[in-house]
């Protein structure tokens, strides 16, 4: 380890710090409110590091950690993710009274580990870096103390355990195999191996450790048939948290199947298999997902349901990547948009969600009922997000999904280009029940809502990223782009 | 005259009217501000109208999009659109007038029907296919909110249920548009024409059609799709009604002319005996069940549906030698049922106003109560069904005259189904206008000089075109010579 290590785990380094150093104010000052502007501030560090090692990308760490444009992209999306997730807890987080102060430091040491996740290009590393995300967000899931949330955290707590099980199965399958946990290295040698040998069997292994692959992070991403914690976990958490697992862990999910994808599995004669995989699992997903989304009545628990089919979007371009004889980049570069996009989209919503259920205390959907009434901006905000999950213009998610589509099209996978535009159809129908909700229902106590700055601030940002890129996602796109070639070169 | 970005500025001035309007007014003023809003709007689509052939008006904006993904900013204007974006103009300051009297949440409403007003001028001016997807698609936000918000009935259902049919067909084109995408690398509707041919597409060239066609059809809308129709004119309020029947029905004509037969001319063609067998059924079984109804409103709507029939069978006619005529007739018939059906809804809607009703047997001798909505309604109607010197004859002889030669069995067919709207808007009118007074409408009034306005607007158009029709005809044979040149097609 030397000087240049550091320097490139210094936005992880930097944010871990940050966590700790939350935890130290908290100790010594009974100004609960300087926690959450203290960490605002203090994620710019992180990022001006990100920022800092663009223009050298390389491996450190004896080739462990390899920051270039794709891991500094979803970095950009974590701290993005992050910021906004405490901007919307600044109010909600009062209700932990003394404990506010662990509240915000397990989020930046949650984002800490996805960050290293996203940049780790080996197995024990990877494997550590999931761990780091997954267990302080098991403990924010059971931050509130009622049964509902308890039940949360320990779901999340037990099922990543188990999908972290699998996972590692499926990686000592490819160790025992390669005899490497490099992920370039194993990728070498199963091309190696592929070339020299035809034997079915083989190969059979190989796709079995990426079958336990996908399913380790298909639990990351919560996609059918791994999603079953979702619903739950979501309904029980606090809701900032259950917008920052929405998005954070979702991203930095797809970012290392893609890279494993990428990077291990890019050989022909397996692409072809897990592409068909994918696609089935996608198409899966997101019926499933929006068929239950459609009859549920709490709007954390409907919103589970819809990451579970957003993430079957999502998937349709893991299915895109393997269409041709090279891997297909349209369908990784319409991920990294999905993602950005999903990121503004959601978090705007899940902020409404905050700001409003401060008010009236419950999330079901008819709470939402005259918001129009009670406060027009919310309202607005709520209907922008939910028109942009819908994929309907003028808003990111419109031009993410086109672009998504149009990368299946183009690999010859239009039958679930097919299923995917019906899907966002069927889907029309609950995500408008809230919009008809807010501006028609009316409102059952006449009072208006105030939201407080910081969930606002939060709302109106993402919101705003929502509409600007829908009309101008080019700087997403080609960002997006960038880092796609830069893993496949 | 040279303004550059006009085009931009038609589609843009009622946005940034909407969003002022959303913004910064309130009650009477945001009223006020829509109405120059239009009066504006409609001095520019006039502009476009009348000086379109004299300068290219088109912009274009490459650095949209990456170049991998070659999304461009491109309106253009041609004979097809600029009658239809007369059209949108026109009505856009009709339905202005129509909802003078909204009291609930005003501010919302004008801000909708302004949005939608910008939005549907988008669509009929982009080139882009993206573009035109776009605002396809944003079209459906406006008129959501409207019908849901200030409509009357089952007023949610049908307005999910317009939501969902319209977002079901766009569904199948947006499949289309990557597919055509990914054969030819363009979105440029203007070339696209040419390179379809030769390009190699993913899947058979009919299924493409047929997904292309399957949005347009909706909208248009053809039988089986139509049902939504009913339901959301019935239900949707006089502004939004007069909106629906009067341009956005008019998307799906202008996506079936300008894409199915501009771009597919050969799929067309070969599948023309479908369209011919669907638009009879659009016209017969749409009169029929026209004459069944009670309803003022559904009444007209399900005239609509017949009267759109006549648009696909001057559309099947496409590939004969008669098929400039053909065509023209369709598209004039676009522009007629647009000025001649707003009108139906506009006084419609005025007279509900008043009366409450709409069942038309609880209507009844309101002529003498009401001299002037029964004089608009009974031009429009006679327009409706054809009446020599109104622009409904016009339109739709020449499309008889045109698809006779192609289709004759379904041509004389569907020329009963003249007969079956004269009985149908007669039938109205007289039940509902004329007979022995009512007791309890001694009290109603006639129009009020706000209302006279709009209703001129639309007799003079519907007389002037009747009289003189070469005035749209002219431009619209001119765009489809132009089209149907350029896809080889005679």
């Amino acid at each position: 380890m030397n000087y240049a290590d550091i320097i490139l785990i210094a936005p992880e380094i930097s944010m871990a710090l940050l966590a700790s150093m939350i935890i130290i104010v908290d100790l010594f000052s009974s100004n609960k409110k300087l926690l959450a502007p203290l960490s605002l501030i203090g994620l710019l560090v992180p990022l001006c590091f990100c920022i800092m090692v663009r223009d050298n990308p390389s491996l450190g760490f004896k080739g462990t950690v390899k920051v270039d444009d794709f891991s500094l992209f979803f970095k950009y999306v974590i701290i993005l993710a992050t910021g906004l997730v405490i901007l919307s807890s600044t109010t909600y987080a009062k209700r932990f009274d003394k404990h506010q102060g662990e509240y915000y430091s397990l989020i930046l040491l949650s984002a800490t580990g996805m960050m290293l996740l996203a940049s780790a290009i080996e197995l024990i590393t990877i494997y550590i870096a999931l761990e780091l995300t997954a267990l302080p967000t098991a403990a924010l899931a059971a931050f509130i103390r009622e049964k509902k949330s308890a039940e949360s955290g320990m779901k999340f707590l037990i099922l990543s355990a188990v999908s972290s099980a699998v996972l590692l199965y499926g990686m000592v399958l490819i160790y025992g195999f390669t005899g490497t946990t490099y992920l370039s290295e194993i990728g070498t040698v199963i091309a190696n191996h592929l070339s020299t040998s035809e034997q079915i069997t083989d190969n059979g292994i190989l796709l079995f450790s990426v079958i336990l692959i996908t399913a380790g992070f298909g639990f990351k991403i919560s996609a059918v048939p791994f999603q079953m914690w979702a619903p739950d976990v979501y309904e029980g958490a606090p809701t900032p948290i259950t917008g920052f697992l929405s998005v954070a862990s979702k991203a930095v999910g797809f970012a290392i199947i893609l890279r494993i994808l990428y990077t291990v599995f890019e050989n022909e004669a397996l692409s072809s298999d897990w592409a068909g995989m994918m696609a089935v699992l996608s198409a899966i997903s997101m019926s499933v997902g929006n068929l239950i989304a459609i009859k549920q009545n709490n709007i954390k628990r409907m919103l589970a349901y819809s990451t579970i089919a957003q993430a079957g979007y999502i998937m349709v371009g893991l299915a895109a990547m393997a269409g041709n004889t090279t891997l297909n980049t349209s369908g990784p570069v319409g991920i990294l948009v999905y993602l950005a996009g999903y990121t503004f989209t959601n978090l705007a919503a899940f902020a409404v969600i905050t700001a409003v259920s401060e008010d009236s205390g419950d999330d079901s959907v008819d709470s939402f009922a005259g918001l129009i009434k009670k406060s027009p901006t919310l309202a607005v905000i709520m209907t922008v997000s939910m028109i942009s999950l819908i994929g309907i213009p003028p808003t990111i998610g419109f031009m993410a999904k086109i672009y998504l589509f149009g990368a299946a099209v183009e690999t010859n996978l239009t039958w679930l280009a097919v299923v995917a535009v019906i899907n966002s159809v069927v889907s029309a129908y609950y995500y408008l029940r809230v919009v008809k909700t807010m501006f028609i229902d009316s409102p059952d106590e006449g009072q208006e809502i105030h939201p407080k700055f910081g969930v606002l601030s939060a709302a109106v940002i993402a919101i705003s990223g929502t509409v600007f890129f829908g009309f101008f996602p080019k700087p997403i796109i080609e960002l997006a782009r960038d880092a796609i070639n830069t893993i496949i070169g | 005259m040279e303004i550059p970005g006009i085009l931009s500025i038609a589609i843009f001035l009622p946005l940034i009217s909407a969003v002022i309007v959303a913004v910064f007014l309130n009650g009477k003023t945001a009223r006020g501000f829509a109405l120059v809003a239009s009066i504006v709007e409609l001095v520019i689509t006039g502009y476009i109208f009348i000086a379109h052939k004299q300068y290219d008006m088109s912009e274009k904006l490459t650095t949209w999009f990456p170049e991998s993904f070659p999304v461009q900013y491109f309106l253009s204007i041609d004979g097809i659109s600029a009658p239809l974006i007369l059209l949108t103009g026109l009505l856009g300051i009709v339905s202005i007038f129509a909802s003078w009297n909204v009291s609930e949440r005003t501010k919302e409403h004008f801000m909708w029907l302004l949005a939608l007003q910008g939005v549907v001028v988008g669509v009929f001016t982009s080139m882009d296919f993206l573009l035109f997807f776009l605002f396809w698609e944003l079209e459906l936000i406006p008129m959501f909110f409207l019908i849901s918000i200030w409509g009357t009935g089952r007023k949610e259902y049908s307005a999910m249920k317009f939501l969902i049919f319209t977002i079901l067909g766009s569904a199948f084109m947006l499949i289309g548009i990557l597919v055509i995408f990914a054969g030819t690398g363009t979105f440029d509707m203007t070339k696209i024409s040419e390179l379809l041919p030769s390009s190699n597409l993913i899947m058979p060239v009919g299924i493409l059609f047929l997904f292309m066609s399957i949005g347009f059809a909706v909208k248009l809308p053809v039988f089986p799709l139509h049902t939504w129709l009913p339901d959301a004119h019935t239900d949707a309020p006089t502004a939004a009604s007069v909106m629906l029947a009067g341009v956005l029905l008019k998307m799906g004509g202008y996506g079936l002319l300008r894409v199915s037969a501009g771009m597919f001319p050969d799929q067309l063609e070969k599948y023309a005996w479908v369209l011919a067998l669907l638009g009879v059924i659009n016209i017969i079984y749409g009169a029929a069940i026209t004459i069944r109804q009670t309803d003022l409103k559904r009444l007209i709507a399900y005239s609509s549906v017949s009267h759109m029939g006549f648009v696909l069978l001057g559309l099947s006619a496409m590939g004969g030698v008669t098929s400039h005529l053909a065509m023209t007739g369709a598209a004039l018939q676009m522009f007629t049922h647009g000025t001649i059906t707003g009108l139906l809804f506009l006084t419609i809607g005025f007279i509900y106003e008043r009366t409450h009703t709409r069942h038309i047997p609880d209507l009844g001798g309101l002529a003498r109560r009401m001299p002037v909505f029964t004089v608009s309604l009974v031009v429009a109607g006679l327009a409706s069904l054809g009446l020599p010197g109104t622009s409904g004859f016009v339109s739709e002889v020449t499309i008889f005259l045109g698809a006779f030669p192609a289709f004759k069995l379904a041509t004389i067919i569907a020329a009963f189904g003249v007969v079956l709207t004269a009985a149908y808007i007669l039938w109205m009118i007289q039940r509902s206008m004329f007979g022995p007074e009512k007791e309890r409408f001694a009290q109603i009034g006639d129009a009020t000089a706000v209302q006279v306005i709009p209703i001129g607007l639309l007799i003079i158009s519907i007389i002037s075109i009747g009289i003189y029709p070469a005035f749209v005809s002219d431009v619209f044979t001119e765009g489809i010579t132009e089209m149907l040149n350029m896809t080889g097609a005679n």
